[in-house]
């Protein structure tokens, strides 16, 4: 580690994995509420575990991206994190307001928190993913803003690289259009449109910015390729992400009331969106080939270039497969959403961050990287949480293409709830493939706990150094 | 360290001008625009009539006027390569600028013409046929505007001396996409202005 106050990050990535351990259990108790579904009523309810789950993969990936950030841009601006000291308070502000957050739609009902937290002051509570009590909301701008002064003052002060600029770009952009969750027109539609401005611009905008660019910063440092090469990729990619995604909002507004161009402008440009993915693919396997070292953190390299692969997958094949709008008539709102929100979150946005933790915590804890075991460990885990997730997909797509034809295609169209029980099958597999992805988890979290000798770079003194 | 020899792209044989990425960018892009075309065509052919009808309320003389800007514009690119190649650094800036001035009528033109539809109430929900007339010209100016900041960058440049007969990969790098823009216009004004 270069810059003492880049260990800052290992607070914020210890909080992140533990918001993902809660993230699972939930996930594994909403998974099994789909075909038992009075498991755990009245104490937890179908409902609340959702927004649970939801809520702290989104919080849990914030503090990922802030780890994140707080890691790479002392070393990349060459110089030490403009405050310490305030990065070190927003992360207890920000874990404190999370676990009150979590508790408060864990232990009362969620009009009793909207009462205690005066919603009717500035009602922004009750849209799906930004359920937060206003209060919380202004938390997250808070330390939000902080976090983005603490971050520019130091990129803007320091050395100055694409990776930082891009990834400043990606997170002005997350606070930016987050401001959207505090308008909540009456006009149901005016009040999707500016809900999308939040999801959509977030998932398929900016983060992928963000995204495009850790794991920039992380193939720089794994495989020793120029970074000028590695650059003009990152540029494209951003480029194609924000021609095909600031338009492609449009795919979200095929039948919510708005206009019906946007059946086309959302159709055309959304079936872009694979583009940059797909850009991004090609970039992983093109750096890692042209390598020119053998950095000793394999686990590292097998993180990004999954994350490569499952972002395409997940986020590019299976949200090409109902972007269109004749095809989205049939399946909005199954459960082939659900398989395609589950592989494009786990591959574009989960692996990455893992991907720069697996990175990044060696060397805060003082060595290049793992000992051969603990990677060992480490790649097992990547492998259960990998092809268990795909699994979950492809169960969910099966339960999807069922759903979409008994319940909208056939003759004869069956209720919601009657199909749901016609692919309960389909539900009860995905339950057994999210357990194995919490036993990875498990296996990933003892990765970090097994002993052994450490791996040094073959003949290199400056082994973590860049060689450009 | 373990350090691998690889090709790197300049060992290869350069089969495209330019910097390699830019094409890249350029594919994906004319990708862009082919799917849009071809979702023209396909909603054309389920409105032949009312396309037919609306076509005949474009400006053609506008547009013709503009696919000879861009295509002047795309010469003068040409002879800036011409100008750099010998070295002669004064006249490359010339015909970059000229250039530009020809986007930047084409831009008015432009413009003229939204302005003319705009003020007959014209927007993207009229019927099909506007949204696509609006959407993908408009989409293509945004392309000529980028094009244009390209090519200035390019000229501010090589105006500072920044490139050479021996290195000039930038010029060719920025023509490469002027051109893609050009070409895209040159199927667009047949495609929604005159095909019938």
């Amino acid at each position: 580690m270069k810059y003492e106050s880049q260990s800052i990050a290992k607070l914020y990535f210890i909080a992140a994995i533990g918001l993902f351990v809660g993230q699972i259990l939930f996930g594994v108790i909403l998974g099994l509420q789909y075909v038992i579904g009075d498991f755990l009523f009245p104490e937890i309810p179908f409902n609340v575990a959702r927004m649970v789950h939801t809520n702290l993969l989104i919080v849990w990936l914030l503090f990922g991206f802030m780890g994140a950030a707080y890691f790479l841009v002392p070393e990349e601006s060459e110089r030490e994190l403009y405050a310490p000291w305030l990065a070190k308070l927003m992360f207890w502000i920000f874990l404190v307001a999370g676990a009150l957050t979590i508790l408060g739609y864990l232990l009362v009902p969620y009009a009793t928190l909207a009462e205690i937290t005066m919603n009717d002051l500035l009602p922004t509570m009750g849209r799906e993913f930004l359920e937060q009590p206003t209060i919380t909301k202004i938390g997250i701008v808070v330390v939000l803003l902080a976090f983005i002064f603490n971050i520019g003052m130091t990129i803007l002060t320091g050395r100055k690289t694409v990776i930082t600029l891009v990834l400043l770009t990606g997170l002005v952009g997350l606070a930016v259009f987050f401001l959207f969750s505090f308008y909540n027109p009456h006009n149901l539609v005016l009040d999707k449109y500016f809900w999308w401005f939040v999801v959509h611009l977030w998932v398929e905008g900016v983060w992928e910015l963000i995204m495009a660019s850790l794991l920039a910063y992380v193939l720089i440092k794994v495989t020793g390729v120029d970074r000028e090469v590695i650059e003009k990729w990152l540029y494209i990619i951003i480029a194609m992400a924000l021609i095909s995604g600031i338009i492609g909002t449009g795919h979200h507004f095929f039948w919510i009331g708005a206009p019906d161009y946007w059946q086309w402008l959302g159709s055309v440009f959304s079936a872009l969106e694979p583009i940059p993915f797909f850009m991004m693919t090609l970039f992983a396997f093109n750096v890692v080939n042209k390598r020119r070292r053998d950095h000793p953190n394999k686990a590292a390299t097998l993180w990004a270039l999954g994350t490569a692969v499952m972002a395409f997958l997940g986020a590019g094949v299976w949200g090409f497969l109902h972007t269109l709008a004749p095809v989205n008539f049939y399946t909005h709102g199954t459960q082939i959403t659900a398989a395609h929100g589950h592989m494009a979150f786990y591959g574009a946005y989960v692996m990455v961050v893992l991907t720069i933790i697996s990175y990044s915590m060696p060397i805060m804890r003082g060595r290049e990287a793992a000992n051969a075991r603990a990677q060992v460990v480490e790649m097992w885990s990547f492998w259960l949480m990998t092809v268990s997730m795909v699994f979950i997909t492809l169960f969910l797509t099966g339960a999807g293409i069922l759903q979409v034809y008994l319940q909208r295609y056939s003759e004869d169209p069956m209720s919601f709830m009657a199909t749901q029980e016609k692919v309960e099958i389909f539900y009860w597999m995905r339950e057994g493939a999210g357990l194995i992805f919490l036993i990875g988890l498990i296996l990933y979290i003892i990765s970090f706990f097994v002993k052994g000798e450490d791996v040094k770079m073959l003949g290199s003194s400056v082994s973590i150094e860049e060689t450009s | 360290m373990n350090v691998r020899t690889t090709e790197t792209d300049e060992e290869l044989p350069r089969l495209l001008p330019g910097d390699f990425a830019i094409w890249f960018f350029i594919f994906a892009e004319l990708l862009v625009f082919a799917i849009a075309f071809i979702s023209y065509a396909v909603a054309r052919i389920q409105n032949v009539e009312m396309f037919n009808q609306y076509q005949l309320t474009l400006n053609r003389e506008l547009g013709a006027a503009n696919t000879l800007l861009l295509i002047t514009a795309s010469y003068f690119v040409v002879r800036a390569i011409h100008a750099i190649r010998i070295d002669d650094v004064k006249s490359c800036v010339r015909w970059l600028y000229l250039s530009l001035g020809c986007g930047s009528g084409f831009l008015l033109l432009k413009s003229l013409e939204y302005y003319e539809k705009f003020s007959h109430g014209i927007n993207l929900s009229t019927n099909t046929f506007y949204m696509f007339y609006l959407s993908l010209t408009m989409f293509h100016f945004l392309h000529v505007i980028l094009g244009m900041v390209i090519l200035l960058a390019i000229a501010i440049k090589a105006q500072r001396g920044g490139y050479t007969a021996q290195d000039h990969i930038g010029i060719e790098t920025g023509a490469s996409y002027w051109h893609m823009v050009d070409l895209v216009w040159i199927i667009l004004f047949p495609l929604v202005y005159i095909i019938r």
